[in-house]
């Protein structure tokens, strides 16, 4: 006998393993009967997928790093962010797009109480904690709790600005520019864009930061 | 025509920024996009984001038509927590749509 499994190790159960869910059940039925109609084929199925897949936050920070570098690009974001994301080709299509600017005075957050709403084509899927239910409170009745619970302090002289995502609207906080960027390029700005910068519960990350999580 | 009603004229937003407004008290039944703990906050206009189909109807499969005027409606942290810890001049943005909204002069009907 191999002295290898001696020791217990904690195990994970593989998803199989748990009975399935009314809606797991309900999805692999209508997915097995578009196809069986050939309503929908599997491979448009994968080309949707790859679709999402490929929208994240790189997206919105690209959006950031140009509004940081190009005033009048920022001009444009301010009069019509919807516009604005189309000019990178971001296509967001259906999403009407708001981008809240943090100032040194002023700090943004995003929450969507209701549900989950979220400018997943500038973001991607959005994190699991963003739709839980502990989230979903504190962001709107006890927000600076909240952002210490991300490491985020923020002053007594600042205000913070809750954004409930309650309709149609998709928000983007655009964090304020880190010092010590001066003269850095479009693509070296947007690594310091980070998803939860964007989403409003940390700032963007510091040259430092940026050291420290290496290349 | 079985959708005249798809064909209403909208009429024109009701409220402009800077307007102070009330979110109605109201439990309807069914689906809506107002937030229980923002109902009966005084706020002011944001801005009008335009109209959109009506959610409570698109619920039930229905158009959303004729469509409904949107606003961002601004209040005050401390106006809607009795216990709010933050500074007072901390603010909340909701979205609400027009037949949500009464202007925060009107008498209190309670």
């Amino acid at each position: 006998m191999s002295d290898h499994h001696h020791h217990p190790h904690p195990n994970q159960p593989d998803e199989e393993d748990a009975p399935r869910t009314r809606f797991q059940v309900m999805e692999v039925a209508l997915r097995e009967l578009l196809i069986e109609k050939g309503i929908i084929s599997l491979s448009e199925m994968r080309a949707v997928q790859e679709n999402m897949d490929r929208r994240g936050p790189h997206n919105g920070a690209r959006m950031v790093a140009r509004a940081w570098s190009d005033p009048a690009y920022l001009d444009r974001v301010r009069e019509n962010a919807t516009e604005a994301a189309k000019e990178l080709g971001l296509e967001p299509t259906w999403l009407k797009l708001i981008v809240l600017e943090n100032t040194p005075r002023l700090h943004n957050l995003v929450v969507c109480t209701l549900c989950s709403c979220y400018p997943w084509p500038l973001l991607g899927l959005p994190p699991d904690w963003y739709k839980s239910r502990s989230y979903r409170s504190q962001a709107v009745d006890r927000p600076r709790e909240l952002l210490k619970t991300f490491g985020t302090h923020i002053a007594d002289d600042v205000e913070v600005r809750v954004h409930d995502s309650s309709a149609d609207m998709r928000y983007l906080v655009m964090p304020v520019r880190p010092k010590g960027t001066d003269g850095w390029s479009e693509e070296q700005l947007a690594k310091l864009v980070t998803r939860d910068s964007m989403i409003g519960v940390t700032d963007a990350l510091s040259p430092a930061d940026l050291d420290r999580s290496g290349p | 025509m079985a959708n005249q009603a798809e064909d209403l004229e909208m009429s024109p937003p009701r409220f402009a920024p800077g307007d102070k407004v009330r979110v109605r008290i109201a439990y309807p039944i069914g689906h809506c996009r107002t937030p229980f703990y923002f109902r009966g906050t005084e706020g002011e206009i944001e801005r009008h984001c335009g109209a959109f189909a009506n959610p409570e109807e698109l619920a039930y499969g229905r158009s959303g038509k004729p469509h409904i005027h949107l606003y961002r409606v601004r209040a005050k942290q401390i106006d809607l927590w009795d216990d709010y810890q933050g500074s007072a001049a901390d603010t909340i943005e909701v979205e609400i749509f027009e037949h949500w909204l009464e202007p925060a002069t009107a008498v209190q009907n309670r």
